[in-house]
């Protein structure tokens, strides 16, 4: 009895410890936080190095190639801004319909789609103005726009999984490009996978000053962000898209019209990566590519989960992982190495974040249940 | 005729095979409740380093091994951080395609376009003379054995067996399960291992067997997609499945005959076709859940009859959590 009592009272005593404890980790909740991210970054760095091994090469020479191949200098940093552009596009949009708790894997393919509609839109004029550029991107939003509401219609009428639909749909959608690159868009004479002809330079999205990314880009990107950013948090089609989300019967009870609600998350979605792919025609490679997309639609996915799909680090997360992207251009040039390492720290940061919120909720269950 | 009809069956049953192998290894994970969406990737880098171990040791069987390791660690890796870390089991599948293909990509880069060894072919002596199964099965490669072999030990396991009760009670319910005294986490973490460890030797067979060889791309991209839409396809039954995997080889096969026979239809569509062909399938699976539709099937004697016992609902619990702690 006395054991029991005086367990008791040890227990309560080590109970009111660990609450004094949490108390003063919470006074800053701030540096908790960055201490935490600090560890997943660490983590990452760990296991990046432990995957560049096996090749041979310097791990930490590896890193700074990327990195210098990234931000080196003005025409680099021109070259990860124009990645940004696309990527801040699609995994702005990813928000939208993540919100819903969809799973728009299809993002890829909509922005193939939207370079596709905005090539074609571009097919009758030899030479343009800003009419047919502001067409040109039009028809690239309706294009991603479409691809998104396929999807979607497939979804909600078909009850077939986003994440299978859109995912085939990416497939088809290359196919398209493959078809039409090397069928009825091909080049006079030679067809191969350098592309369609490309479009007049009077066409050409305008550069910022003396880097390859476009100032009009730029600007869609930053617009895009803040109103993304208005529409979830502001606006009542916003509350009513995360009701949908959260709970889709009560939505369906209290006619929110989820049905309808989940197709415009869709093509909001589809428009913005639809955007994305038009700038990547207009304004980096002025013509149709099998790789138009550079796989941003799929980096993208991975840049809303790193940042739990919050609208706050996204922009900063994208500009990280374009860095990447673009350095690591360098890497078969300098080190002999595949160019494929940006995707493994891009994946392996990700996968950090997510064991470390993992292990933090474990950890916090263990302290709540002793 | 005989013959040709004997060789396209053997061709769609090599084709046929990693299939069914890996979507009996993502039928076994998704019985036990958890959905492994790396399975692209993993057959990826599975496949790179079958044939890279088989080349370094110059010992095809041995690379196999690697590759059913790499499928395990990958999926093993899914489970502590899906089943133990309560993380969104999406989501880190998701993750880990993406990684474990540009990893692939990367590591197998020295590997890339170099001639090594394949698992080559089985000839079962005795079996070439008998009629019919002779010409399919007399001396093909030892992955159509293996898959087959396979189906076979899988529904066993699952139907026939009393571990195979515990995997469908813990992907059923979970809550049940713990309350008979199962540890449904440690059995789905060890089924999350078993399946992944099927997905890697689905892309050993890809690198060892049915398309040698390593290199960017490699061929089998995409294959683990088409796999995870035949585990609804087949229901979550492994003979099913198998069935569904078949069928898609076959498609597959087809479309190079029909390519020959079609020579103005470009190249890239029939690349393609098992996409759009996968997205049919599933709306065509689902609709059959649908209310009307169904009233419709329990009314026609024929198609009630066709339908009977085919089942197409996903294990009750899957993808969803189970703290044990949280008791009953």
């Amino acid at each position: 009895m006395k054991r029991a009592t005086s367990r008791a009272t040890s227990q309560e005593k080590s109970r009111t410890q660990s609450q004094e404890k949490t108390q003063a980790w919470s006074r800053f909740p701030a540096l908790t936080e960055a201490g935490w991210l600090g560890a997943a970054l660490l983590l990452a760095l760990g296991l990046t190095v432990l995957v560049t091994l096996p090749s041979g090469a310097s791990p930490f020479e590896t890193i700074a190639v990327l990195l210098e191949g990234g931000l080196g200098s003005v025409t680099k940093l021109g070259r990860a801004l124009a990645g940004w552009v696309p990527l801040t596009l699609c995994a702005v949009g990813l928000l939208v319909t993540f919100t819903a708790r969809l799973w728009n894997i299809g993002v890829e393919g909509q922005v193939v789609m939207g370079a596709i509609f905005c090539t074609a839109a571009l097919r009758p004029f030899d030479t343009g103005g800003v009419p047919e550029i502001i067409l040109a991107m039009a028809a690239g939003i309706l294009g991603g726009a479409l691809w998104a509401l396929l999807a979607g219609l497939l979804r909600v009428f078909g009850r077939v999984h986003e994440i299978f639909s859109g995912l085939g749909l990416n497939f088809v959608a290359l196919g398209v490009t493959l078809w039409l690159i090397f069928g009825p868009w091909k080049r006079p004479g030679v067809a191969s996978m350098s592309g369609t002809e490309p479009i007049d330079v009077s066409l050409w999205l305008p550069r910022l000053g003396p880097m390859s990314v476009s100032w009009a880009a730029l600007a869609l990107a930053l617009a895009a962000i803040v109103g993304v950013g208005l529409l979830l948090r502001r606006s009542s089609w916003g509350l009513k898209l995360r009701a949908v989300g959260e709970n889709p019967k009560a939505a369906t009870l209290f006619a929110l019209g989820p049905r309808r609600r989940l197709l415009q998350a869709f093509m909001l979605c589809g428009g913005l990566a639809g955007l994305a792919g038009a700038i990547q025609v207009l304004g980096v490679y002025h013509r149709l590519l099998p790789s138009i997309s550079s796989s941003y639609g799929y980096t993208a996915l991975l840049v809303g989960m790193m940042a739990s799909f919050r609208l706050g680090p996204v922009p900063f997360i994208c500009f990280f992982f374009a860095v990447l992207t673009v350095g690591s251009i360098q890497l078969p040039l300098q080190m002999g190495l595949d160019s494929s390492l940006s995707g493994v720290i891009q994946g392996i940061m990700v996968l950090s974040v997510f064991i470390v919120h993992g292990l933090r909720l474990w950890l916090r269950q263990r302290r709540e249940a002793a | 005729m005989t013959d040709t009809m004997a060789l396209a069956l053997a061709a769609v049953l090599m084709a046929a095979a990693p299939l069914i192998l890996a979507t009996l290894g993502e039928t076994l994970t998704e019985k036990a409740g958890v959905i492994n969406l790396s399975l692209d990737g993993s057959i990826l880098l599975a496949a790179m380093t079958a044939f890279a171990v088989a080349v370094t040791f110059d010992s095809p069987w041995l690379g196999m091994l690697g590759g059913m390791a790499v499928g395990a660690a990958i999926a093993g890796l899914l489970g502590v951080i899906g089943i133990f870390l309560g993380q969104s089991q999406l989501a880190v599948g998701f993750i880990l395609t993406l990684l474990a293909r540009d990893l692939a990509y990367f590591l197998g880069h020295s590997f890339s376009r170099q001639p090594g060894p394949d698992l080559g072919l089985w000839t079962i002596p005795g079996l070439g003379e008998v009629a019919l199964i002779g010409p399919v099965f007399g001396s093909r490669s030892p992955v159509v054995h293996l898959s087959l072999v396979a189906v076979f030990l899988c529904w066993w396991w699952m139907y026939r067996t009393e571990a195979g009760i515990r995997l469908r009670a813990v992907g059923e319910s979970p809550r049940a399960a713990f309350g008979r005294g199962i540890r449904v986490r440690l059995v789905r973490l060890w089924y999350c291992l078993a399946g992944g460890a099927l997905v890697g030797m689905a892309g050993a067979a890809y690198s060892l067997a049915v398309k040698p060889g390593w290199g960017r791309p490699q061929g089998c991209e995409g294959a683990g997609w088409i796999a995870l839409a035949i585990v609804i396809f087949g229901g979550w039954h492994p003979v099913r499945a198998a069935l569904g995997a078949v069928l898609f080889a076959a498609l597959q096969v087809s479309g190079i005959y029909l390519q020959d026979i079609f020579p103005s239809i470009p190249a890239p569509v029939f690349q393609v076709a098992p996409f759009p062909m996968m997205i049919l399938t599933l709306l065509a699976v689902n609709m059959g859940r649908v209310g009307w539709i169904q009233d419709l099937v329990r009314r026609h004697p024929l198609l009630k009859r066709f339908s009977r016992g085919w089942s197409f609902d996903p294990p009750a619990a899957l993808g969803q959590d189970f703290d044990p702690r949280k008791g009953l």
